[in-house]
This record gives C-alpha cells, structure tokens and sequence, in this order.
C-alpha cells in the first residue's frame, strides 16, 4: 500500500478512536441530565430539604463550575504530559463514574450517603467532559493534514449531537422494552430501568479504551516533546501572557459563547419548549429530536469540510445571525402548531370524568371536566379542563389544563422540521469551531488554551440557556417565548465582536501555527 | 504599537467598540446582582439563593474577562497587521 493511502487509513483510526470515545463521554453526561427526574426521585426526596439542596448543586456545579475546572486541570496535563494519555484518562473518569452511579442504592436503602455520592460522582463527570473534548479535537486536528482539519474534527464535532441522540435512544427503549405493557414497562423504569442506561456505558467504555490504547500520541505534539519544547506552565503561557491571553478572550466573546447558546436553544430549550410550553407528550418530544438530529448531524461534516474552503469565521457567524433573525419566528411556528385552537375537531369530545364544583371558584370555574379531543389532522389531546359560567376554559396555574397532547402526523413532521432547522443553525456553528480553536493557539499550550473557552462558551452560556429561558419565562408570563432573548442576546453580541476582530485567515496551508 | 500601524477603515470602530466591552461588563454585573437580590427577595429559599449565587460568582470573572477584552480592543491588540 502506498504512503497516502497507509496516512489515508490511519487518519480513519484516529478520527474514529477519538469519535467514539467522545460520543461516549457525551453519551454519559446527557444520560444523567435526561434521567434527572427520576433520578431526582430516587437520590434527592424533595421532601427533604439537604437533599434537595444537594440536587440542585449537582445540577448547577456539574454543568458550569467543574466544566471550566475539567479544561484547566487536564489541559494543563495533556500539554505536558500528552494528549493520548489525558483523555485516556478523561474516558476512564466518566465511564467509571457514570457506571458507578448505576450502583448506587437509593436515599430510601442507604439514607444521606446516596445524594451525596451521586453528587461526587456528577462533579467526577463535570470534570472529565472538560478535559476530554479539547484532547479529542486537538489530537485529531493534530492528525490532519494542513487545509483539511476543518473536515476532519468535523467528525468530532458530530459526537456531542451524536451522544444526545444516543443517550436518547437508549432511554425511549429501554422504557418500552421491560415489560409488555406500557404503562407497567415505564413504572419498572422509573424503579429500576433506569440504571441500565447507565450501566451499559461501561461496556462502551471499555471498547473505546482499548481502541484508544492501541493508538499513538499525536505527530506534532511527540515533535514537541522530543525536542524538549514542552510547556513547563501551561497555565500561565495561556493565561498569563498577553499574547495568548487577548486570543482566548476572542476565542470566549467572538466565538464559542454564541456558538453555545445557539447549539443550547436548538437542541434543549426546543425540548423543553415542547414539553412544557406546546405540552407535547413526552415520548414525542424526544423521538421528535432524534429525527430532527438524525438529519441534522451530517451537516457537520458538510460545514466543517466547507470551512476548509471558504474560511470558517462566516459560516459560524451567519449561522448565529440566522439564529437571532429566526428563533422567535420558528418557536412561535411550533407553538401555534401544536395549539389545538388552530385544529378542527373530529367530533365532540370523549369525557372521561366531570365534577361540578358546589359553587363558583375564586377563578369562576364551575366545572372540572377530563376529556380527550380528537382533532382531524390526527392529534389527540387529553387534560383536565375547567370551565366558567360562560362555558369558556379558565386557565390555571398559567395553564389551559392539558396534560398529554399526542400530535398527528402532519404537526409532527412540521415541528421535526422546524428543529431540524435550529440544528442545522448547530451544524454552522459548532462543525467548523474545533478546527478554528486548534488554529488559534500553538501547540505547546493548545489542550489548554482552547479548552477553557471551549467550556465557558458551552457550559457556562451555552448550559445556562434552558435555565435562564424558563426562569424569564417566570418573571414575564405573558410572553412564552421570552426566554429567547437570552439566546438571542449573547449570540447577537457574539456576532458583533466576531465580525468585528475575528480575522478570517484560517491558514488551510499551515503546517503548525507555533509560528 | 498601535501609532505605527497603517490605519484601515475598521480600525477606529474596533478601537471604540473597546469602550462599549469595557463598560459592559460592570453594567452586566449590577444588571445581575439587583435582578438576584430581588429574585432572593422574592422566594428566600435555599434553592433560589444556590442558583443565583452560582450565576453571580461564575458570571463576575466572565465580566472581567470582557473588560480586559476591551481593554485589548481600544489598546489596538486586535487590528488588522498586529504582530505579538
């Protein structure tokens, strides 16, 4: 076999090593944050105030503090020790942990000591995904031959979609597969179930660990360390020198801080919108983003391999102005396609219970009626539903009553397309953005330098997004898409100062940019 | 640095919108700290205070981040033909 084609199948090794292990880490950290109600139920009884305490702080810590934490502690170690064997042990970390959780007895056998467990275990994971994603990218651009990086950690770039839609797939299946009814397959979920999920991370694990074993350390980074050219301080060569420093602040405000918001909205408040604005039942609203993902995801590839050609800063940048022009139009679409107001009814409504309040509520409700609405583009909505003097529905709690909406076919598809189009927004920003960090930083304090902004743009922007969308969505009532100003905010800041500094000079042809 | 460099038609506006990240950084801060005293305020519980103590603290080194972002701007450090 000749030189290019031997290069040619060993690149192919290397993307895939460091894919599937990426995936993987992905694949643990969302199957958490997924299972976090039943989780919530099993590890932190809400009656029970320190263990509620200690939900929160898993939720919150994980996500944002330790993410930022991870990048720096392993950055630091793989630009001085090695990329191979960081997020070797990154890998190892996250499979350890989120097998281990899939142990652990609940609060109801082993009392304080499982929240508090669980939480340790959460922050293990934190800190493992801060480390893991700029190794994988940096080792894989590290791989790729001048000009083609942006197609090659394209493919590192699918993984994190990848791992949402796998971590979604196993948990819709294993709540059907337990038992052959339904109802009682999810109960048995929620008791039990829900460990497999993340038990079976640790066969995956395992494969990728020895797949990653059984490669070598990255071409420029062994250079490097041969010459004895390796940082001694990471830290302070990335953030404690001007030099690099003003670089990471434009790689955090010009890039990645949008890019986590717009990659946020599009693939989790969109979830959460449906489920808690548009009601939309639950197994619907997940299978709704796997199709959405699943034609979504080889655009990162597209994108990224484009990046190669045209440069990389316009085609994150229009990605995050289509964001800002789009997104309320597009939520407003899915919220008036799923609203049974603009659907026409098949036939009077099956009622399946009514109560008649003794007298008048404080609201004016004087009846409460459980009925199912059969509508004729296939939709079918179930909820309690009370109803004034004047026969019209009285809202409550901010609700119409709804309490499980099954959309029909064509609503359905409508609304996979509308979120195909805010991860198509994803694919735009996030497919090019690793081969744009690697490029920005010289390989002596690359693992570092690219990592920490990395982190603060995706966990600390990008992960905040479906909080602080639904907390607007608290203070201004009247308004369910207010939440969008948040996204919308930071991403049209994010264009501003990308457009203005980010210069567009990708140097395809450069073989290092320690230059 | 900056006087010795060509000016280009973007310069000024680079230079200037330093001013603009620089003042909103400290803006974003007071912006947060009067919204998380009055959600506090609101619902003193537990929970409210852990999650708006965690956008405070995480959010302040960010906003020095962005003044010193500023700061680089009007310095001239992101012009075009800048060399380190």
């Amino acid at each position: 076999m000749d030189q290019p084609a031997n290069q040619t199948k060993n690149l192919r090794k290397v993307i895939w090593a460091s894919s599937l292990g990426t995936l993987i880490e992905w694949y643990d950290f969302y199957i958490f944050g997924s299972l976090a109600t039943v989780i919530a139920g099993q590890f932190f009884p809400k009656e029970n105030p320190t263990a509620a305490l200690l939900s929160t702080l898993a939720t919150f810590a994980a996500g944002f503090i330790v993410r930022p934490f991870g990048a720096l502690v392993f950055g630091r170690i793989g630009d001085m020790v090695g990329r191979k064997y960081t997020f070797l042990l990154t890998l190892v970390i996250m499979g350890g942990s989120t097998f281990a959780i899939g142990l652990v007895p609940g609060y109801a056998t082993i009392g304080f000591a499982a929240p508090i467990i669980i939480l340790v275990l959460r922050l293990l994971q934190g800190l493992a995904l801060g480390g893991e994603y700029g190794g994988a990218a940096t080792y894989v651009a590290e791989h790729a031959p001048a000009g083609r990086r942006g197609f090659y950690t394209s493919w590192i770039q699918t993984t994190a979609t990848l791992g949402l839609f796998v971590s979604l797939g196993v948990i819709l299946l294993t709540r059907q597969v337990l038992d052959s009814d339904p109802s009682v397959s999810i109960s048995k979920f929620n008791d039990w179930g829900w460990r497999i999920p993340f038990l079976l991370s640790s066969v995956l694990v395992v494969i990728s660990v020895y797949i990653r074993m059984k490669m070598s350390e990255s071409p420029m980074f062994a250079e490097l360390k041969a010459e004895g050219k390796t940082s001694k301080n990471p830290l302070k060569e990335s953030f404690g020198h001007k030099t690099n420093l003003k670089m990471v602040l434009l790689a955090l405000f010009g890039t990645t801080m949008g890019q986590g918001v717009v990659w946020y909205t599009g693939q989790f408040y969109a979830q959460s919108f449906l489920e808690n604005v548009c009601r939309v039942d639950f197994a619907q609203s997940r299978t709704i983003l796997i199709w959405s993902i699943l034609f979504a995801t080889p655009f990162f590839v597209v994108f990224g391999h484009w990046s190669d050609r045209i440069g990389r800063k316009w085609i994150m940048l229009i990605g995050m102005a289509l964001a800002v022009v789009t997104y309320r139009p597009l939520f407003r679409m899915m919220e008036r396609i799923s609203d049974p107001t603009h659907m026409t009814e098949v036939n009077e409504p099956f009622a399946l219970s009514e109560h008649v309040f003794d007298a008048p509520q404080p609201d004016g409700a004087i009846t409460e009626v459980t009925r199912t609405h059969r509508f004729t583009n296939g939709t079918v909505v179930t909820g309690t539903y009370s109803y004034n003097a004047e026969d019209v529905i009285v809202p409550r709690g901010g609700k119409d009553g709804t309490v499980n909406k099954q959309l029909g076919p064509v609503p359905y598809w409508q609304i996979v397309g509308i979120i195909f189009i805010m991860i198509l927004y994803v694919t735009m920003v996030y497919g090019p953005i690793a081969a744009f960090l690697v490029e920005l930083f010289p390989t002596r304090i690359r693992y570092t330098s690219m990592s920490l902004p990395y982190h603060v743009g995706n966990g600390v922007f990008g992960g905040l997004t479906p909080f602080i969308a639904t907390l607007l969505t608290t203070i201004h009532l009247k308004d369910p898409l207010v939440g969008l100003w948040y996204p919308i905010g930071v991403a049209a800041l994010c264009f501003i100062i990308g457009a203005l500094y980010v210069k567009e000079d990708v140097r395809p042809n450069a073989q290092t940019t320690d230059g | 640095m900056y006087a010795q460099m060509p000016k280009r038609p973007m310069d000024d506006l680079k230079r200037y919108a330093g001013l603009v990240w620089m003042a909103l950084g400290p803006i974003t801060i007071a912006f947060l700290m009067r919204t998380a005293a009055a959600e506090i305020a609101k619902n003193p519980v537990i929970d409210t205070m852990i999650q708006w103590g965690v956008f405070v603290v995480i959010f302040i080194p960010i906003a020095v981040g962005l003044v010193m972002f500023g700061w680089y701007a009007w310095k001239g450090e992101y012009m075009e033909g800048v060399k380190d």
